[in-house]
């Protein structure tokens, strides 16, 4: 029988492997032979460190769970245990919830990267929706993680998102208490949050990981300039634009690497309580089933979507709102139908929305920190219905409207939200609903209503054919 | 051979009846997993009645106890606190309380068996959180014409001195009152009705 020619060349040890297991293969597909486009830029870095971080945690967290003691009655002792007695183990700790802050801040930009540059167009849907699903799956890690020591924060912030279920009509409670296993937060349901947080989310996790990168090889990275790179091959067929992931961007990503552990190790070391953000000094008392602390803000990384379930008074219908405002992300690749990728080449009225779409997320964060007021919460609403707009205005500005379909779309969008002003109407709340109106009314003023008059303001650039520098 | 030969209305029906059977089998497999999740019997066992004794409660005092891990409270309320009740009526989401937040017996303008004596669950009917205890009239944090009552810190919903919940808050109930009743004037128990029943 003829030897295959590929055997001949590739003899030894990897010959060997390779006859049995695609390694070789692999490593051509994935990052020697996988050409990435050759302008990526700084936020570029986002993907391969939210991978690093995810190392870190599995890491620092399988120590964790050879010291730590999911049991209501020593959990909270066990991790003064950790931090106090075992060898090291303030560092893995310290590591552990620096990590889930910086996975959140990693992740965070990561996504904004992907709206910045349209990364979840056609052809990368999925990319996006797998993200997405990563992005939820995240939350509830870090939320059944925040449980786990036991402190009046744990406690009392796990209180609150469990008791979100109960808002449901008919089902709610017995669902709560199906969820928690008891009929109160209690050793039951630290004792199931530590099996989630430990195997099962991350099983979850990974898995979601390896299908957001097979996607990503997929269909090819995306670019800044949001130009296809596959449309121009040389005659091997590989794009004119492409460099081999490595050692190019392999090289590239280890000088992020190397940037972001500086700041991490920063925090990690000097900060690891991010100033009352990261870990609460609340969380430092034992949980007491009894009193609740006088201010329960969520951790930093949950706080936009809190402020959203505060800006609407009826419970279920705030817990809807926080869930549309996370389940209308998966919605964004058939939202917005524009043609052009990347916000290089899209209209200024694209842009404004992409930009107060980012200050609405941090202002919502912010004020899911502070104390409930009249002011909070009404601001809290204003923001939300930013908030909400970008994805009305993503769909809106896919292209070029007429003027009366502007006019017309605008003043129905404005009516929505003033007839619910004006039902909820409080006299001794007037000037505060009315200036705060404007917030909204502004922003789509500025997105809708001025492209009419100022067309140059609403129109998109002309792409180019190849990428740029 | 192919597909000579093959009945394939058959070989639907093979495949339809074993999809249904190996169905029928996982939801089999999966309800003890869902079922084992639900209280065990442990945590259904302990919820028994608890004793307080309410003599020592001074007028506008509030003591917590606990039941089923839920704080208690038990307050003695002054004559101006009584007052203040009726005071603030139009502005309560449900001021007759027709919501079965109660007992029948607790269904009063006082939400209680004695007039002085509330005993209500500190649990915001929100999200589960335990109010503080705001008893200040006119408390310069609530505003002048504050009555007496309690204010949630997580989502701001407020409460007067019978655990009404005020308009436009994001409770959307007043706070549930426990079965209760007295044993002697200065007995309480709480988790039972007079006639023994707990629910």
């Amino acid at each position: 029988m003829a030897s295959n020619p590929d055997e001949k060349i590739q003899g030894g040890l990897l010959g060997w492997v390779d006859a049995r297991f695609p390694l070789s293969q692999m490593w051509n597909d994935h990052l020697a032979k996988y050409y990435a486009p050759k302008n990526f830029n700084f936020w570029y870095f986002f993907g391969s460190l939210a991978l690093l971080v995810l190392v870190i945690q599995i890491v620092s967290g399988i120590f964790l769970t050879m010291f730590y003691k999911p049991d209501a009655e020593l959990a909270f002792a066990s991790v003064e245990y950790i931090m106090r007695d075992v060898e090291w183990g303030w560092l893995i700790r310290y590591m552990h919830s620096t990590g889930a802050s910086m996975f959140f801040v990693v992740v965070y930009l990561h996504m904004f990267r992907a709206l910045l540059y349209g990364s979840y167009k056609k052809p990368r849907e999925l990319i996006w929706i797998f993200g997405v699903l990563i992005y939820l799956v995240l939350m509830a890690e870090a939320f059944a993680g925040y449980l786990l020591p036991w402190g009046q924060m744990s406690y009392w912030g796990a209180q609150v998102i469990v008791n979100l279920f109960q808002t449901i009509p008919y089902i709610g409670p017995d669902l709560v208490t199906w969820i928690r296993g008891d009929f109160l937060l209690s050793d039951a349901t630290l004792n199931r949050f530590f099996a989630l947080h430990v195997i099962a989310l991350p099983l979850v996790l990974i898995l979601l990981v390896v299908a957001h990168i097979i996607a990503l090889h997929e269909v090819g990275s995306n670019n800044p300039d949001g130009v296809e790179i596959k449309k121009n091959k040389d005659e091997n067929g590989i794009p004119k634009d492409g460099i081999p992931f490595h050692p190019y961007y392999s090289v590239k990503d280890l000088v992020g690497v190397g940037v972001f552990l500086i700041v991490f190790a920063a925090v990690m070391f000097f900060f690891p309580t991010g100033g009352g953000l990261f870990l609460k000094p609340d969380n430092m008392i034992p949980a007491d089933p009894l009193v609740t602390p006088d201010l329960i803000p969520p951790v930093w990384y949950f706080t936009s979507m809190y402020s959203v379930l505060r800006s609407v008074p009826d419970p279920f219908l705030g817990v809807l709102a926080m869930g549309a405002a996370v389940v209308m992300l998966f919605f964004i690749p058939w939202l917005d139908r524009n043609p052009v990728l990347s916000m290089r080449y899209r209209s200024f009225a694209a842009r404004f929305n992409l930009a107060v779409f980012v200050v609405a997320f941090v202002v919502l964060g912010w004020l899911g920190l502070q104390q409930a007021t009249t002011e909070v919460s009404e601001m809290s609403l204003r923001f939300s219905t930013l908030y909400f707009a970008f994805f009305f205005l993503l769909w809106f500005l896919s292209k070029e409207r007429s003027a009366g379909f502007s006019l017309i779309a605008f003043g129905v969008v404005v009516a929505i939200y003033t007839f619910y002003d004006v039902v909820r109407f409080d006299p001794s709340d007037a000037s505060l609903i009315m200036w705060s109106w404007l917030l909204p009314t502004a922003h789509l003023f500025v997105t809708m209503v001025v492209p009419v008059f100022a067309r140059g303001l609403g129109r998109d650039r002309a792409v180019p054919e190849r990428v740029t520098s | 051979m192919a597909n000579q030969g093959v009945n394939r209305g058959r070989r639907r029906f093979l495949v339809a009846a074993t999809s249904v059977v190996g169905g029928a089998g996982v939801v089999a497999a999966v309800t003890p997993f869902l079922a084992s999740l639900q209280p065990s019997a442990r945590a259904q066992a302990a919820g028994a009645p608890v004793e307080v004794d309410i003599s020592q409660i001074e007028p506008g005092q509030r003591i917590s106890v606990e039941w089923r891990g839920q704080p208690i409270w038990v307050v003695r309320r002054t004559d101006e606190m009584l007052e203040g009740l009726s005071k603030i009526t139009d502005r309560l989401r449900d001021p007759e309380s027709e919501a079965e937040q109660q007992p029948e017996y607790a269904q009063n303008e006082h939400r209680s068996i004695d007039p002085e004596i509330l005993v209500v669950i500190g649990i915001c009917t929100h999200l589960g959180c335990s109010p503080s205890y705001r008893p200040e009239i006119g408390d310069p944090g609530m505003g002048a014409d504050w009555q007496g009552g309690w204010l949630c810190g997580c989502h701001g919903s407020r409460f007067d001195m019978a655990g009404r919940v005020y308009r436009n808050m994001p409770a959307a109930l007043n706070l549930e009152i426990p079965p209760h009743h007295y044993i002697t004037d200065d007995l309480l128990l709480v988790g039972e009705h007079e006639d023994g029943g707990t629910v």
